[in-house]
């Protein structure tokens, strides 16, 4: 296991250098800057003396190489710089903004588990039923529906119609405020895992050692759970995996309406307004949590089935 | 029984009344829940470091300035200043300052203050915005270049005396009223992290901040007006998002929210929010940006005055301003807004002609049009639908447009390196009118603000007569004329000056309608009334 641990990990560094090198070089290249973008609301605040001023400061002058290289020492020490609109350490910028993510990830993927899963199993169990043509438009619905029109509807239905929950904000960070949220970013995870349980399990369903198993009149709850689930499950969690670590990325629409403060919608504003470091250290954060989550779908692999081995 | 029923008529028309003074009486106490519309978080709330309006709206109820803006009045007006006494050359000022403005920690407002603040803001190694106001005061320069490490013309006379002296002839209300200029104490911002638990002199003391959601005040007991502030609590909550601040509106969990053009007329057509909105002309002119220096097929057609007139009459602008900024926005004739005390209600905007135009096209030697590419942002106001709009007007006298869009982030910089044929953006042109024209000033640099590389002698004789004038109504007439000429010369298209738009629940009192920035509100005076769901 450690082995493994050890050989994932060491992957994981080309892919973070790739990514840090991408977006330095797509932010170096993009026409504006922040400072330009000071003047974007016609205020015209910035006079040239002070943009020349704050350009230097920021190093925004200094040869694209050396701000790399620089850069890229820094960040693996932890310092992502400072950022230039807050004038504070992007590390304090994100740790600020970290745990209401978290909890926002965390509630989808509950939601889009405890919904998605059971959903595809039943389908899948009588299929071609109504449950299964229920459950699956049910799936392709979630799939298709764009996050920002989702999250209307909700806040319309369950703040101003039903008046059961608030339409927006982070309040003291409770359920009350996470659900409308987390229920508009976890229906598109939710569908896809019910869809990826429902083939998984067909196809687990029709396998020989299914087959054997109930020719041995093994009762059918047993080779469902015995089974089926087990050997589904390396699918699921794949999907789960793949999923999950996409969230923080995929939240960004979905902070930005509900006013929840997470990285996603700190990482909208950094870029509006050209934060350079801001971006770069929401970047690399959402980059650093798909991977880690990967990592550890991957050990879960092993646990799982005990004939995967990597080489 | 008619008796009785009028009786009743009576009696409901006495508790009417009576409700009615009830509810014009500021009540104390209450929440206030603003919204910060402009970003999904706020910059800083350490003021010298954000010149950002969405800043502005919690920096303004924390902080002050030495003068502030009186809506009512549509004018400056001295807010840390008891009176001020200017020197015959019109660059000392001598102002006497309040001895009863007290910080949050306790502790009593100086002249200290004033000259620590104005400072730290010239501090070079800081690179702080508002280096461009306080660079006014003689000796401020050789702060920033750190030649100096004090500010030569400000001088304490005691602790509530300051002596200001000028390095130009302008008035400094213009320049320190805005809230990038607040005065700060020196021992609490010397702690460091300062804007993170921001101390100030304004009515509301900072309590919380969730980056990325809101910030909460509380009322400030030993605030320097007597019985202000009304409200014991002050939050401003992030919503960029117009469509969810619109349903968190309608569902009473906000007590204000701006409205953008589609929204706006919605509002206006329902019979229970149309009561609540605010309007105000605000000071911003919209318009067309024509670079006269750029070449277009060997020509620099920008240049000839006829070639601008012309443009200006072939788009028909009420029919944008009508259909697509849905009437939010007041048509422009000029470059100074309807606010500015030098702003000839008289004039007359380009009438819809594309006979004239044509023939004005012809006359400068463009009989067949011409093609030009026009910078653009997708903004929905000023942007790319106006851009759309103006192709279609524009091809039927014969000019052809070729739209470039960008975001809005680039234009500024486009605009200052003169990278552009013409663009369309919002320009800032309030309150100083003086400051707003200095853009058409020949010697004023393209990097500076003339985007257009307008030249012309007759203005500048103007501006420079406005700039030496020490009379405010003189000044004002010179830079009426000179904005009357820009008119005629037509450097751009005139398109409009925002109406700014803010909704507000009928149970919220005293809002401003702030021509400078509709969000930035005296909050001492806005109160609400029992029916606040905020109990």
């Amino acid at each position: 296991m450690l082995t493994v641990l050890v050989r994932r990990l060491l992957n994981v560094v080309p892919t973070l250098v790739a990514v840090i090198a991408l977006v330095f070089l797509l932010f170096s290249v993009l026409p504006g800057s922040f400072i330009s973008g000071m003047n974007e609301d016609g205020r015209g605040l910035v006079d040239p003396a002070v943009m020349e001023r704050m350009r230097k400061e920021m190093g925004l002058d200094d040869p694209l190489h050396e701000r790399f290289a620089k850069y890229i020492a820094k960040t693996f020490v932890g310092d992502f710089g400072v950022s230039f609109r807050t004038r504070e350490p992007v590390t304090k910028l994100i740790g600020d903004r970290l745990w209401p993510s978290l909890k926002l990830v965390l509630a989808s993927m509950l939601f889009a588990i405890v919904i998605g899963v059971p959903l595809g199993f039943i389908a899948a169990l009588k299929p071609g039923s109504v449950t299964d043509t229920t459950s699956m438009v049910v799936a392709i619905s979630g799939l298709s529906l764009p996050k920002f029109w989702l999250g209307l509807m909700l806040m319309y239905l369950f703040a101003l119609q039903l008046k059961i929950l608030p339409s927006f904000g982070y309040g003291d960070g409770g359920l009350t405020h996470l659900t409308l949220p987390a229920i508009a970013l976890g229906v598109s995870p939710m569908a896809l895992l019910a869809r990826t349980t429902r083939a998984a399990v067909l196809e687990v369903l029709n396998a020989d050692f299914v087959r054997t198993a109930r020719s041995k009149g093994m009762s059918e709850p047993r080779v469902v759970t015995w089974h089926v689930m087990r050997n589904a499950l390396v699918l699921v969690i794949t999907t789960i995996g793949l999923q999950f670590g996409s969230l923080m990325g995929q939240a960004v629409v979905v902070e930005k309406l509900f006013a929840w403060p997470g990285v996603g919608s700190l990482l909208v504003d950094s870029v509006f307004q050209r934060d350079i470091p801001a971006v770069q250290g929401c970047i690399l954060l959402i980059v650093l949590f798909f991977l880690a989550i990967n990592t550890l779908i991957d050990l879960a692999y092993v646990t799982i089935d005990p004939r995967i081995r990597y080489a | 029984m008619r008796k009785l029923g009028l009786a009743a008529a009576a009696l409901a028309l006495f508790v009417g009344a009576a409700a009615e003074a009830q509810q014009q009486t500021p009540r104390r106490g209450g929440t206030i829940r603003m919204t910060g519309p402009y970003a999904a978080s706020f910059g800083s709330l350490d003021p010298h470091a954000t010149p950002r309006a969405q800043d502005d709206i919690v920096n303004k109820a924390i902080h002050r300035t030495l003068y502030n803006w009186d809506s009512a009045a549509n004018k400056l007006v001295p807010e840390l200043i008891v009176s001020q006494t200017v020197s015959a050359d019109g660059l000392t000022y001598t102002l006497k300052l309040r001895s009863d403005a007290f910080f949050h920690n306790g502790r009593k407002f100086t002249a200290d203050d004033v000259i620590w603040s104005f400072t730290r803001i010239m501090d070079g190694s800081k690179g702080f915005a508002a280096a461009r106001y306080v660079r006014i005061i003689k000796g401020a320069v050789d702060v920033e270049k750190g030649t100096a490490k004090e500010i030569a013309g400000l001088k304490k006379i005691d602790d509530h005396t300051l002596e200001m002296t000028l390095s130009e002839l302008v008035d400094p209300a213009f320049y320190f009223f805005h809230g990038s200029t607040a005065i700060l104490p020196k021992e609490e911002v010397e702690k460091g992290n300062f804007a993170a638990a921001p101390v100030g002199l304004g009515p509301f003391i900072f309590k919380e901040h969730i980056p990325g959601s809101r910030v909460v005040a509380t009322r400030f007991d030993k605030f320097y007006k007597p019985g202000k502030p009304y409200a014991d609590t002050l939050v401003v909550q992030i919503m960029a998002e117009a469509a969810a601040r619109d349903l968190a509106f309608r569902n009473k969990e906000i007590d204000t929210s701006i409205l953008g053009p589609a929204q706006y007329q919605i509002y206006l057509a329902d019979p229970q929010l149309k009561n609540g909105v605010l309007e105000v002309a605000e000071m911003f002119t919209r318009a067309l940006t024509l670079n006269h220096d750029a070449v277009i097929g060997g020509k620099k057609p920008f240049a000839d005055k006829r070639v601008r007139q012309a443009i200006n009459h072939a788009i028909d602008t009420d029919l944008i301003i009508k259909r697509l900024a849905k009437d939010k926005a007041y048509r422009a004739t000029s470059w100074l807004p309807l606010s500015s005390p030098a702003y000839d209600k008289a004039l007359k905007p380009y009438a819809f002609d594309p006979e004239k135009a044509k023939k004005l096209l012809a006359d400068a030697g463009y009989p067949n049009g011409f093609e030009f590419e026009l910078t653009t942002s997708r903004n929905e106001s000023w942007g790319l639908p106006i851009v759309e709009a103006m192709q279609q007007m524009l091809a039927r006298v014969g000019i052809k447009i070729t739209p470039k869009i960008v975001e809005v982030t680039v234009l500024t910089e486009i605009a200052q390196k003169g990278d552009h044929q013409a663009y369309i953006g919002s320009n800032l042109t309030g309150p100083d009118s003086s400051a707003t024209l200095r853009c058409y000033y020949s010697k004023t640099p393209r990097t500076a603000c003339n985007y257009t590389g307008f030249k012309n002698d007759a203005f500048d004789k103007l501006f420079e007569a406005a700039g030496q004038e020490k009379d405010p109504a003189k000044r004002n007439d010179l830079l009426r004329q000179a904005n009357n000429l820009l008119y005629d010369e037509a450097p751009v298209w005139f398109f409009n000056y925002n109406k700014a738009v803010m909704a507000f629940q009928p149970w919220i009192h005293g809002l401003q309608a702030n021509p400078t920035e509709i969000t930035h509100q005296y909050v001492e005076d806005i109160w609400v009334d029992e029916r606040s769901p905020v109990k």
